[in-house]
């Protein structure tokens, strides 16, 4: 494995299904110990970059290696190395949780005595241990989820694919998701975790790619990823609210771009930060009070609009089941 | 960090340790019943509700009393219930796509074979199970077996054999049905006018010509000769041998195409 120094590594990865381009010629590289933000909308191609990365899936161009060891090649190698948890919670709900996890303890090779604790060690850490008796069936979505993500860790993985795993879960799940996922990266797993949720990916992710198409359309750390725009955000929210029309005409003259009123507040990108105290006096000079006018860096969801032209939580197409 | 510092994974699955996963997810099948030991019961009350309604509505008028219909109609119950079952092995492999539990299978470092193996000997015992429950109702009910143990294990083997060759075509379909519904429907639709345009159930000497026809080449009707020969007696050689050689040619094939399926997807 020589000169290879990433945890994931893929190159020129293409994926067809007919005339669509899941896949269309996807380069990653994922240094260990770090996570990996995928940023995309439904339909992207992030799922078959997972289900290819974790040797669900052949490339029909490209190649790709977990910790040097080839996904098609070395398939068998690599899934000793990984673990996975894909956007459907995939436990038997007809077992109980402990048996969910000693089933894939013994698939792993380990003895009775050590499924049965290793299965008790990642319940205790899961939050899960009173309702490992239980059938999974009567589990809340976001227990399942645990639980999946639980069996993913039973063999102790050194790379872990986290596909959208907190699409659908309530706020608070989220969160407690995103602090198992801090605690992994703590002990040095290398993660690559799918999402829609911008959010998510600022909270996370060391590294961001954002998929677009089939497509890296961008790459870099959130704060570069916000400074490759280029663009800074003005707000501005007039005291009045019957004046966000006259407020929206003087930003247009002086930005030269039309800005989008949500809830009373106008939002613009700029590129020249001159134009702020030119709106201050022009809202003055008009006798308009703003409540609130700020310039501030683009947020990811802006930078994603910037990138791709729509957002990033905007149902696209709900297409990416039939790729998986 | 470069892989050549971990310790190498090794590259392939050894045998032991194939036979050892592949237990481990037959037990998975069969471990459920231990939490829902209605299940085996729940697949088995179409088969016993069948019995009932055929020995007692139908079997005065068929056979001139509900007991003589009984004696008859059993191992063609057999049959239909061991035919409807090999479905089950097609609703399980389904199940697993649709929840995601055979991706998570095949993204552990486990030999390919594993997951269907395992899938089909539980399946196996569920079979017997079932074959055990039917038996063993029916004796509630008046049935006799009237050629001993070895007549009743020669009937079960057969069926185990049929079954095991018939559900090349069940992963066939479980791994090609769009949803567990459609395998249902599937199942409803063949499986049913199948067995019925049969001698399992009836004598076909009273079908209209053209179905008599039919009935003699429908592999259903040979397998239930066969299977009622064991039991209580009558023809076994031919109907058994013509039911083996259907088997085989099921297994022809369909387990080809199973298996390129199965490659495709695993």
């Amino acid at each position: 494995m020589t000169g290879n120094h990433y945890a994931i590594e893929a190159e020129g990865l293409v994926k067809r299904y007919g005339e669509t381009r899941a896949l269309d010629g996807v380069d990653l590289a994922v240094p260990p110990g770090r996570l990996l933000g995928v940023l995309g909308p439904n339909g992207a191609g992030k799922t078959t970059a997972v289900r290819v990365l974790a040797t669900l899936l052949t490339p029909d161009a490209g190649r790709a290696s977990v910790l040097g060891f080839d996904v098609t090649g070395q398939a068998h190698q690599v899934r000793s190395l990984i673990g996975l948890t894909g956007q459907y919670a995939a436990v038997d709900e007809m077992l109980t949780g402990v048996e969910n996890l000693v089933m894939i303890g013994r698939l792993l090779g380990l003895s009775r005595r050590e499924a049965r604790g290793r299965a008790t060690a990642l319940l205790e850490r899961f939050d899960l241990s009173d309702a490992g008796g239980r059938a999974a069936k009567t589990y809340s979505g976001g227990m399942r989820r645990r639980l999946d993500l639980a069996a993913s860790l039973v063999g102790s993985p050194q790379v872990l694919f986290l596909d959208e795993p907190t699409t659908g879960l309530d706020p608070r799940s989220r969160t407690e998701l995103w602090g198992v996922v801090r605690g992994l990266m703590a002990d040095g797993v290398t993660v690559l975790l799918t999402t829609q949720y911008l959010e998510e990916a600022d909270q996370l992710a060391d590294d961001i790619v954002v998929f677009d198409h089939g497509k890296v359309i961008a790459s870099g750390t959130s704060d570069e990823l916000k400074a490759t725009t280029g663009a800074q955000v003005l707000e501005v929210r007039p005291m009045a609210g019957h004046q966000v029309p006259v407020v929206s005409e003087v930003v247009e003259e002086i930005v030269g771009e039309v800005p989008e009123v949500s809830g009373g507040r106008l939002t613009v990108a700029v590129r020249d930060p001159a134009v702020v105290p030119a709106v201050v006096r022009r809202l003055d000079d008009l006798g308009i009070v703003a409540s609130e006018l700020t310039l501030r860096k683009s947020s990811l969801d802006e930078v994603f609009l910037a990138l791709t032209g729509h957002r990033a939580e905007e149902p696209v197409k709900d297409d990416e089941e039939a790729y998986a | 960090m470069t892989a050549t510092t971990l310790p190498a994974p090794p590259r392939r699955v050894s045998p032991g340790a194939t036979v050892s996963q592949t237990l481990t997810l037959a037990w998975r099948s069969l471990v459920q019943i231990k939490h829902n030991p209605w299940e085996l019961l729940d697949l088995s009350i179409q088969p016993i509700m069948f019995l009932l309604l055929f020995t007692y509505v139908f079997g005065g008028a068929i056979s001139g009393s509900t007991g003589d219909y009984l004696q008859f109609a059993l191992p063609g119950l057999l049959v239909q219930n061991a035919l409807f079952y090999t479905l089950s092995t097609a609703i399980g492999l389904n199940t697993d796509i649709a929840k995601g539990v055979f991706d998570r299978l095949r993204s552990l470092p486990i030999a390919r074979s594993a997951p269907l193996a395992g899938r089909i000997i539980a399946d196996t015992f569920k079979q017997v199970w079932a074959f055990a429950l039917l038996i063993g109702f029916g004796m509630v009910l008046g049935f006799r077996v009237t050629t001993g143990v070895t007549g009743l294990l020669g009937a079960l083997a057969l069926l185990v054999v049929v079954a095991l060759a018939m559900s090349w075509m069940s992963v066939l379909i479980g791994l090609t049905a769009s949803n567990p519904e459609k395998v249902q429907m599937f199942s409803f639709s063949v499986m049913m006018p199948l067995t019925f345009t049969s001698s399992a159930l009836v004598n076909p000497d009273t079908f209209p010509s053209w179905l008599a026809a039919w009935a003699g080449v429908n592999p259903v009707t040979h397998l239930s000769d066969a299977i009622r020969g064991l039991l209580i007696g009558g023809e076994v050689a031919r109907p058994a041998l013509i039911s083996l050689l259907w088997a085989a040619g099921f297994m022809v094939v369909f387990a080809p195409l199973a298996i390129r399926v199965f490659r495709r997807r695993a």
